[in-house]
């Protein structure tokens, strides 16, 4: 169970106030979508959760399976089960894919006091997990993320996340940048993982994302919390009519 | 101009620290007088002269070394992996008994005070030669030093393919040993030879290697300068290159008070390629690590490139003076010029002054310096996928001196190297 309560939080630079008070809950197994205007605070609640630097937390916890994660630092986090899909996954030059992956999937499991992959298992498990999502034995030996597509970027995400096995998976904005094959390509990935106890909570902006992906509930945010919750129509409404009568509604 | 009198005073002085060289009645005498000659015009490197505007020679120059301590380590020495003809010096002094067979097919070896006791050499073209001819437009006074009172060192003549590389490793016995040591390689043409070095040397260690690189010749060189902490270097590499010919060199410094590593390459023939590139790592405020490159494009369709990164953490210093100066007659040329500093904190320094001097008008030449700190979006993405911050920052720290160490042919070799690297770091953390 993922759980925000009272999540108050604000940019470390300036004294401005970005989520104001925001409470969520995903139980085991769930999908749930966020959409919202720009500058909601979708994304800062992602980077909030996983311990981006650069925010404040003024009030309030993120727990998952009743773990405090605002207490964790971020690669704890990671190891507690928490998984971000970045908007915009970072190339970072002279580091391998496989390389970082390895490091990745074996902090965790050393984290969790499980045993580490040899490279065999390793090598077995992800040239497995990548043959579905597509990516071919050149990305995976590329740098991370250096030179990849606006899809391959997305792939890769995915994939991490398929290695990590996280219980929690935020996508920030996934479907940013992809085109309707890629869309689905990373919606098959995502469904695959979908195994009645791993929860997701997929930011979006646009309701074609959820016709792949199908959120069993929908949340409506808007300037730091959450105005409207309901199910996979609400996306619908939005889609239709915009923001503007659901601000009404609240104001 | 009339040297000004401190420089001249100096000059006397860092040469009493050196026994003359007996006169033989040989070629070597007149080299070495003439170098005597040029360093005496020159004077002694001081703090106020241009070049050495970042870096304070006054240790490089002083009549007394101060004595350095051993490194206590048990450690396998870099390349040992590697299948070499190993030559052993300790504090600067070759031994043979410590050292492999010099027959090696491919290349004459002989030890340079051999050499200098024969009426006619090759040498006599090159010892001291290419050394003069690096001296203009900016005098390198400790080079011109070096040629005249050095009596150790060895001269490879590479007439072919060197089946394996030579591997000069450099050991340390007394805590303030001065050593001086000269190389010379001359390949013929569409030679091939690979030269490795390693090892701190000396207390204070002068070291010249001059090439001469026939027309479609390959000389590969790759050098690690050992840790000891309070160890002293000038270093000079000049290289004069002939047509289609292959230049490649490759310097990792870690630890050292003092360390500058000039190199002055010279295209002499068209279609050549030069790379020279330098990983440097450094931990605290007596680290202070100077790469000074100087790079003549004379010749058409040239190809350099130069890749300096060095990783500063608790006040240490890392300098870079890189010049690529293209003649008129050199179209075509590529230039390409890179130094980064990688600053672990506020208390480090990176002083870098990249030129370029140009006059042809069909040339493509290229040059970046940058300093900052380690992409902390990069460093949020490698912990949020749950590597702990340790670990993702010796992953970036090993990425930003990657770009240098990929220069480095050999595979194997560089995967020593990035092991080095690793190990390094491990032991460098925290304040």
């Amino acid at each position: 169970m993922f759980e925000i309560k009272n999540l108050k939080a604000s940019l470390a630079d300036e004294d401005k106030q970005i989520l104001k008070g925001m409470d969520l809950t995903i139980g085991d197994g769930e999908v749930h979508a966020i959409m919202g205007p720009n500058g909601s605070g979708k994304s800062t609640m992602s980077y909030v959760a996983s311990g981006k630097p650069g925010y404040v937390v003024d009030e309030g916890e993120v727990l998952l399976d009743g773990v405090n994660l605002l207490e964790l630092d971020p690669a704890e986090r990671a190891a507690a089960g928490l998984f971000l899909a970045f908007q915009y996954p970072v190339e970072i030059p002279g580091v391998g894919n496989m390389t970082f992956l390895r490091t990745a999937v074996n902090a965790q499991r050393k984290a969790r006091g499980e045993e580490e992959l040899n490279a065999a298992e390793f090598l077995k498990l992800v040239r497995e997990k990548a043959k579905s999502l597509k990516i071919d034995a050149d990305m995976l030996k590329r740098p991370v993320n250096v030179g990849f597509s606006g899809g391959e970027k997305k792939r890769n995400e995915i994939l991490q996340m398929a290695m990590l096995e996280p219980k929690m998976c935020i996508l920030d904005e996934t479907d940013s940048g992809l085109d309707v094959d890629a869309m689905k390509l990373v919606s098959e990935g995502v469904n695959a993982l979908r195994d009645g106890k791993r929860s997701f909570l997929v930011i979006t902006h646009y309701q074609r994302l959820l016709d792949h992906i199908k959120p069993d509930v929908v949340h409506i945010m808007a300037d730091g919390r959450i105005i409207k919750t309901g199910g996979p129509e609400l996306a619908l409404e939005v889609e239709h009519n915009g923001y503007a009568d659901l601000l009404n509604e609240v104001a | 101009m009339a040297l000004t009198q401190p420089k001249s005073d100096a000059a006397e002085v860092l040469l009493a620290a050196y026994p003359a060289p007996l006169e033989q009645g040989q070629w070597a005498d007149t080299a070495r007088k003439a170098a005597l000659a040029r360093f005496r015009a020159e004077g002694a490197p001081g703090r106020r002269d241009e070049y050495w505007k970042f870096t304070n020679p006054s240790l490089l120059t002083a009549g007394e070394v101060a004595p350095a301590g051993l490194l206590d380590t048990d450690e396998a020495p870099v390349f040992e992996a590697t299948d070499k003809l190993l030559l052993v010096f300790v504090d600067g002094v070759f031994i043979p008994e410590l050292s492999g067979d010099l027959a090696l097919e491919g290349v004459r070896i002989e030890h340079l005070s051999e050499a200098t006791a024969k009426d006619i050499h090759w040498a006599k073209d090159v010892y001291g030669v290419l050394e003069a001819d690096g001296q203009n437009p900016v005098p390198r006074p400790l080079a011109a030093l070096n040629t005249a009172v050095a009596t150790e060192g060895f001269l490879f003549h590479v007439t072919g393919k060197v089946s394996k590389p030579v591997c000069i490793r450099y050991v340390r016995d007394a805590e303030d040993a001065d050593a001086v040591v000269h190389h010379v390689v001359k390949l013929d043409e569409g030679a091939d030879i690979t030269i490795l070095e390693n090892g701190p040397a000396a207390a204070r260690f002068n070291h010249v290697l001059e090439v001469d690189v026939a027309d479609g010749a390959s000389f590969h060189h790759v050098r690690a300068q050992g840790r000891d902490h309070k160890r002293m270097a000038a270093t000079h590499l000049f290289a004069r290159l002939g047509r289609e010919s292959s230049f490649k060199s490759f310097t990792l410094t870690v630890n050292g008070q003092l360390t500058r590593n000039e190199c002055v390459i010279s295209f002499n023939g068209d279609d050549a390629h030069a790379t020279v590139a330098g990983a440097s790592a450094g931990d605290g405020g007596d680290y202070h690590q100077d790469d000074t490159v100087f790079v003549t494009h004379d010749a058409l369709n040239c190809e350099s490139r130069q890749v300096f990164k060095k990783v500063l953490r608790n006040g240490a210093t890392g300098v870079f003076q890189g010049k690529i100066l293209v003649k008129e007659d050199a179209q075509k040329t590529d230039g390409y010029q890179v130094s980064h500093g990688l600053l672990l904190d506020d208390d480090c320094n990176f002083l870098a002054k990249p030129e370029l001097e140009i006059y042809a008008d069909d040339v493509a030449c290229s040059h970046g310096s940058t300093c900052g700190g380690l992409d902390e979006t990069a460093m949020f993405y490698l912990v949020s996928r749950g590597v702990p911050e340790i670990e993702a920052q010796d992953m970036l720290i090993l990425a930003f001196l990657d770009d240098a160490i990929q220069e480095i042919e050999d595979e194997s070799i560089a995967e020593d190297l990035r092991g080095r690297m690793k190990d390094w770091m491990e032991r460098h953390r925290g304040q």
